[in-house]
């Protein structure tokens, strides 16, 4: 049999320059490591990478310091709008987004999201939203679905006992000071170029000094949802969208 | 650029105007009495037009604590205020703030408790103020001014003090020093520290950017590995350690003759300094001594007062005994120690600290 020789003019895909060595803690099929990735090359690519201070939450991308390959904050339990509020504030030159999960910014952290978008603030919300608790064993969320079987839903949730999903991204269109707001997935190569692009204008929105952005991506957790990867993304486009329908929801200018 | 300047103020004013002056970088807040001139002072103030400090009025406590630890972890020299039950809501940030040994000042201009309480003086967070306060074992460096002029001085030493040591410093003040009007000497205006200062002095831990030079920096207060997670505690104890052995600062009036000293911080400790200019006029050698600094508390003077013989020290205080403990761990044993204080919002007189000094000492 031939050998295979890799030759750099063959290569069609590389790890992201600012994607660092550390071996990831996400689980197979989990849409972090992807997201991750478009974030570290839309970085990269924008020249980025020496003025940017990221915030990261808790929640499985806790750890996000560890992959992306520039300045990081960790914040407490929710309060990562709020941290990087500040953050922009002291250095509006810079880049400044956070990186959320659904617990994080939906439930614990609602009140510093939306002041923050209230606010006007000019940094980016990456939102990943999987409907579940990852890192503390697969609860209940906000934007858990009607019906969802989780830890705290054993039975699925029912509204009665366990109340309503809901959608932070449509709440926030709004406020004056969030301007753009969208909502992408990475469960298919294409959803994948769609989600970089609207990480790109988010930066771009923030780094224009014209308010808040959110990007939110519909995401899988399959060990959460105790699925395959595969049946992940097909439970995915036949649940989570019907309920969280993709594209952008508001793209606006900031109001005098 | 303001020059020295002499002013009568009140000292939640005045905690603006050092601010200010001793170059900070940002201050985020949230309204509650009685300490809401702080905040209004400043916006009064427009320092963004002048020396490029940011104002920032934040949706509740717990986003301005969180900004605060956003903006020290960029190296800036950052603070908030509060009253009581703010503060409470801001214990969560405190320990992420002293967990990452990020830099910062917090006023907390104390009212009654607990619960809602009431909006009148009190020194009931003393525990809070001085035992962590939060979950974790860790320190603030905490103040406790006793005049307007010491409300101002405080605000540039409390932020010497956390960037020495890379640790949360607070004022605990309250209400009767917050709103009182005094005559006090402003600094001159210091300079704001310019980004190329910030990365050159903080470089090795601040989060503003790689820059051109240099790795990217983490702030965060996780560890998994318990091993590595104790380490970073016994290097917080370390420098505890080197905080108490280095920074407690106090005051002491009359002491050298006295047989009773009265111990009492802030509002309390100038009402005891009444109470001993009466007790020596009946001929009883009262004295005061005065904590300036709660943690790290001074021991060593208390210590050494009963190594001279004093026969009792009275912790007096605006609640139901708190630093008394502290008084007692000092004492150790070797001479007698008793409370008196009043809650509520209610302040004694200095009559009536006299009568409690005679009713626990002299019989």
């Amino acid at each position: 049999m031939a050998e295979v020789e890799i030759k750099p003019e063959n290569m069609i895909y590389a790890k992201p320059r600012l994607i660092t060595d550390e071996v990831m803690h996400y689980c197979p099929g989990c849409s972090h490591g992807t997201v991750h990735k478009l974030v570290a090359e839309v970085i990269d690519e924008m020249g980025l990478e020496k003025s940017t201070i990221a915030v990261s939450p808790v929640g499985c991308s806790v750890f996000a310091y560890k992959y992306v390959d520039v300045d990081w904050v960790e914040a407490a339990h929710g309060r990562a709008c709020a941290v990087a509020s500040a953050i922009k504030r002291l250095h509006p030159d810079k880049l400044v987004f956070s990186y959320q999960g659904d617990g994080d910014l939906a439930a614990i952290g609602t009140a510093e999201t939306i002041h923050a978008a209230a606010r006007g603030e000019n940094i980016a919300t990456i939102f990943i939203n999987n409907a579940i608790y990852g890192m503390t064993g697969g609860q209940m969320s906000p934007t858990t679905l009607l019906g969802q079987k989780t830890a705290t839903t054993p039975y699925g949730r029912d509204s009665r006992l366990n109340g309503f999903p809901y959608k932070i991204a449509e709440m926030l269109v709004h406020l004056d000071g969030a301007t753009y707001i969208t909502r992408q997935s990475v469960h298919t190569p294409a959803n994948v170029r769609k989600c970089k692009k609207a990480i790109r204008h988010a930066f771009e929105n923030s780094l224009a000094g014209n308010g808040y952005s959110m990007v939110e991506v519909v995401s899988t957790c399959s060990s959460g949802w105790k699925m395959s990867p595969v049946d992940s993304n097909k439970w995915l486009e036949e649940n989570m969208l019907p309920h969280y329908p993709l594209g952008d929801i508001k793209r606006s200018e900031l109001p005098k | 650029m303001a020059e020295k300047e002499v002013r009568l103020m009140k000292g939640n004013e005045v905690i603006a105007h050092a601010a200010v002056r001793c170059g900070c970088d940002g201050y985020f807040g949230y309204p509650i009495t009685p300490q809401s001139e702080v905040m209004e002072t400043l916006m009064e103030l427009k320092p963004w037009e002048t020396t490029g400090m940011v104002v920032l009025q934040a949706e509740s406590e717990l986003a301005s604590i969180n900004m605060v630890y956003g903006g020290a972890a960029t190296g800036k020299r950052v603070m908030t205020s509060s009253s009581s039950p703010g503060v409470s809501l801001m214990s969560e940030g405190m320990s992420y703030l002293a967990a990452c040994e990020l830099p910062c000042l917090i006023v907390n201009c104390q009212r009654g408790g607990p619960g809602l309480g009431t909006i009148q003086p009190s020194q009931g967070d003393y525990f809070q103020a001085c035992k962590g306060g939060a979950h974790g074992d860790f320190h603030l460096i905490v103040l406790a001014p006793a005049s307007v002029q010491e409300m101002h001085d405080f605000v540039d030493l409390g932020f010497e003090l956390a960037f020495k040591y890379r640790n949360p410093a607070m004022i605990l003040a309250d209400g009767a020093i917050g709103q009182m009007m005094e005559k006090v000497v402003l600094a001159p205006q210091k300079a704001r520290r310019a980004d190329a200062e910030i990365e050159a002095e903080y470089g090795s831990w601040a989060c503003c950017g790689k820059g051109t030079r240099r790795e990217r920096n983490i702030c965060t207060s996780l560890e998994m590995q318990s091993e590595k997670m104790e380490k970073i505690n016994f290097h917080l104890n370390e420098k505890y350690k080197a905080i108490e052995a280095a920074e407690a600062r106090w005051e002491q009036i009359d002491c050298d003759d006295a047989d009773y000293v009265l111990v009492a911080f802030g509002s309390s400790a100038r009402i005891c300094s009444a109470t001993v200019e009466l007790a020596r006029a009946e001929g009883i050698k009262v004295g005061l001594m005065r904590p300036i600094t709660l943690y790290p508390f001074p021991s060593e003077p208390l210590a050494a007062m009963c190594r001279r013989g004093v026969k009792g020290f009275l912790s007096v205080e605006l609640n139901a005994g708190q630093m008394v403990e502290d008084v007692r761990l000092a004492v150790d044993g070797k001479s007698s120690v008793a409370h008196y204080g009043r809650q509520g919002g209610m302040m004694f007189t200095p009559d009536e600290v006299l009568e409690a000094l005679k009713s626990n000492f002299i019989k």
